[in-house]
């Protein structure tokens, strides 16, 4: 019991619970409660030094918005976003009330009377900001591994294909999201006509393809790199037992390079989030992107403390990305426990 | 088996489908007659300006009309015009003279067309606290050592000269190419002597052939602190940018535009020419909002301001603080800190008819586009007149009127007379007294010192021909 909930924290990238459990079960006190204090107490401690600092200094720089926040005014302002959102959806439910009392009162002059069915117009608050932040990279990312991995698999079983797709490769790859940005915006807006009912706003597409075009290189490579540098043993037994292309994909070559491509999968929606605010920024997708300019637009006291919020609000969601794709590259690779 | 399956899945999904399409042609309940398209995206930006919209979303001006409307928040004036262009809004907030550049073709050249203006004088000019420093000595002051309003770019113009004669460029900001915050800072420094520079379409499109100060675009909310950083000198824009520069310490204000030209046309609500005439009905509906909104924000005395300026204040809107928001808002401007004088017709939304787009102000903004180079080639005085009526449209704009008198919401008085032609009257209020007649738009261009006039063009990086 022990041994499986040890392996499921190291697994879920859950380290600060493996002491415990080995507290728990009573196993060498002292070395355990030394390894707690190394891998909870040290972090705390320089998070809270950290803090003291941040408050310390943040007070002595004025900038024209006035000074810069320390942690409880953007404790403050996490709280009054979060108390915007409630009083929105407040708000919402008030709206559609009303909306259906006023179909009934246009039912009971006149049972012809057309109804109204309305959605909410109101404005995105803080935590719908983040979900649309959320939909669009993983669009965004999911777009990109549906490309890269095929792309990824025939450049490492084929010579003549990577070496075709290496200077496009080399080229793109470090291209900055900004500069793709202008040329998706114009495609997007000729090619995809968009009316009422139409899935898609132009400037979700635009910014989930930037997330694509950006994040789309690490996992083709390191799908590359997985698939070529797989045991000739395995692919020579492949063929020695004649197995169509499709089975020796299925079989050989993907299981043995999936702990590659996760890697590269990880990487990749890394660059994704990061790409992603920049592009929300400038394609106005309603989300954390646009959270952060329209605060910085607002100019008021209140912009700066705000913007902080968001500055944590990323950095917290990329952790916790980055912990989930974790967790499934140690569960696909076999070579680590 | 088979049929078992088309009347167990199969009908059921077909009852599906025909509930979803019945739900996505929304009916209206209110309006007299059907609307057209009832779900509206309209874009703006943090400008105080921009209330009318505000005002008509928050007061239920757009419910009673049957319209259900999102407002948006866009980075700059050109997504602004690309978005309309492209349909992804119904219809923003915009530039009084983007429709009109976008007739003329300068920039993007497409088909808009304005037939409600949101709105009069609302601008300024500020300087940094240093260049004001400078140029103090040479503003007269009045007994008691306050600097008598308004201030020429007279004063400018020694300071301008020194940094010219150092060889260090002058650094000027203002909010679009064919912005009347442009054309407004361009009119000031021509009227002291200073020449802000051409435009030579299609191949310079910088505006600073022959300058003395070099002017370039810098979006509203990032004014004061670019500022700040030393990159400008000085800039115009709309409010609440030069009260937060005040309040920032950071630069002062020189002069307010209706000091400059009383009643300046400031922005106007621009739609697609193809979205009007897909759906007149809404137009007009939007139209009676808007005119009703624009009514709130000045009855009886601006009463309503107050209320106004906490709307705004609100991050979704404007979002700048509301102390900030109330000093252009509620009737004062503040110059240097803590010099605050009455100025009562700073912004205003309805008195002197400034819901009616003017021909004459479309005019004017054509002149400037011309005396500047943006119109590269000399016109005719017809030219001038069928390119403003093409664009701005108080025909339309009177039939919203007319619906809202018979509805009695608003009263006939409120509005220009049967016989209104659209053109002002011969208008002398200007900072260098030089009268604007809008029916010889070609005699106005001619009688301004700097500036394009007759047949002249810029090629070549200079001004050619007479």
């Amino acid at each position: 019991m022990n041994n499986k909930l040890i392996k499921f924290f190291n697994l879920s990238g859950l380290t600060w619970f493996v002491p415990m459990v080995k507290l728990c079960a009573g196993e060498n006190p002292a070395q355990q409660i030394r390894q707690l204090w190394l891998i909870m107490g040290v972090p705390v401690i320089a998070f809270t030094i950290f803090l003291g600092l941040w408050s310390v200094t943040a007070s002595k720089i004025n900038t024209s918005l006035g000074a810069i926040p320390g942690p409880g005014a953007v404790w403050h302002e996490f709280s009054g976003l979060l108390d915007e959102h409630y009083a929105e959806r407040q708000k919402e439910r008030e709206f559609y009330q009303q909306q259906i009392q006023d179909n009934q009162a246009a039912l009971a002059k006149d049972p012809k009377a057309e109804q109204t069915h309305f959605s909410y117009t109101g404005k995105a608050t803080y935590l719908d900001q983040i979900i649309t932040s959320l939909y669009t990279v993983f669009t965004g990312f999911t777009l990109a591994t549906l490309v890269a991995v095929p792309f990824g698999i025939l450049c490492g079983m084929s010579l003549i294909f990577r070496t075709a797709l290496n200077p496009l490769i080399q080229i793109f790859k470090p291209v900055s999201p900004l500069a793709w940005l202008p040329i998706v915006t114009l495609t997007v807006s000729a090619l995809y006509q968009t009316s009422d009912d139409s899935w898609f706003d132009k400037a979700f597409l635009t910014s989930a393809i930037t997330v694509t075009l950006c994040s789309l290189w690490p996992t083709l490579i390191n799908t590359a790199v997985g698939v070529s540098s797989i045991d000739k043993d395995l692919v020579n037994v492949g063929k020695v037992l004649r197995l169509n292309w499709s089975t020796q994909i299925k079989k050989i070559i993907l299981p043995s390079a999936l702990p590659f491509i996760f890697t590269g999968m990880r990487l990749s929606l890394g660059v994704g989030w990061m790409v992603l605010i920049a592009a929300e920024m400038l394609a106005q997708n309603p989300g954390l992107g646009k959270f952060v300019w329209d605060e910085f637009q607002n100019g008021s006291s209140q912009s700066l403390g705000r913007i902080m919020v968001a500055v944590f609000t990323i950095g917290i969601i990329g952790f916790v990305l980055d912990r989930v794709m974790q967790t499934l590259q140690n569960l696909f690779s076999f070579a680590k426990p | 088996m088979k049929k078992s399956f088309i009347f167990k899945k199969a009908i059921p999904l077909c009852f599906a489908i025909l509930a979803i399409l019945s739900f996505s042609v929304v009916p209206s309940a209110n309006a007299a007659e059907k609307l057209e398209k009832p779900n509206l995206k309209f874009g703006f930006i943090k400008l105080t300006d921009m209330a009318p919209l505000a005002i008509a979303y928050e007061k239920g001006f757009f419910k009673d009309e049957g319209l259900n409307v999102q407002l948006e928040a866009q980075a700059n004036w050109k997504v602004v015009l690309d978005r309309v262009v492209s349909g992804e809004l119904d219809g923003s907030h915009m530039l009084a003279p983007v429709p009109l550049g976008a007739s003329v073709g300068f920039g993007t050249k497409a088909d808009i067309i304005t037939a409600f203006s949101m709105g009069l004088n609302g601008s300024a000019i500020t300087v940094s606290n240093d260049i004001w420093k400078q140029m103090k000595p040479a503003v007269p002051a009045d007994k008691a050592g306050h600097p008598v309003h308004p201030i020429k770019a007279d004063a400018l113009k020694p300071v301008v000269d020194l940094y010219k004669s150092k060889g260090k460029p002058f650094n000027m900001a203002m909010t679009f190419p064919v912005s009347s915050h442009n054309f407004k800072l361009r009119y000031w420094l021509a009227s002291g002597g200073i020449n802000p520079g051409y435009y030579s379409p299609p191949q310079d499109t910088s505006g600073q052939v022959s300058a003395d100060a070099l002017l370039s675009v810098t979006p509203p909310p990032q004014m004061p602190s670019t500022m700040e950083a030393g990159t400008i000198f000085g800039f115009c824009v709309g409010e609440p940018w030069n009260q937060q520069a005040v309040a920032k310490g950071v630069g002062v204000p020189v002069i307010t535009d209706d000091e400059l030209w009383k009643d300046i046309p400031e922005k106007v609500f621009g739609v697609n020419k193809a979205w009007a005439e897909k759906y007149p009905k809404t137009h007009l509906a939007v139209l009676k909002a808007l005119i009703r909104a624009s009514i709130w924000l000045d009855a009886e005395n601006n009463k309503n301001r107050p209320e106004a300026v906490k709307i705004l204040a609100q991050s979704k809107y404007v979002g700048a603080d509301a102390k900030v928001i109330a000093n252009s808002m509620t009737g004062t401007f503040e110059y240097e800190k803590g010099d605050r004088r009455a100025l009562p017709d700073f912004n205003v939304f309805f008195r002197h008819n400034a819901t009616y787009p003017y021909y004459s102000g479309a005019v004017w903004y054509l002149t400037q586009m011309r005396r500047w180079g943006q119109i590269n080639e000399a016109k005719d005085d017809a030219w001038y007149i069928d390119t403003a009526k093409k664009v701005y449209r108080p025909d339309i704009y009177m039939q919203a009127a007319n619906a809202l008198i018979a509805e009695k919401k608003a009263a006939a008085a409120d509005f220009p007379a049967k016989n209104e032609t659209g053109f002002k009257p011969p208008q002398p209020f200007f900072i260098d007294g030089i009268t604007f007649d809008s029916s010889k738009p070609n005699d106005y261009l001619a009688k301004f010192p700097i500036g394009l006039k007759g047949k002249q063009v810029v090629a070549g990086g200079k001004v050619t021909g007479k």
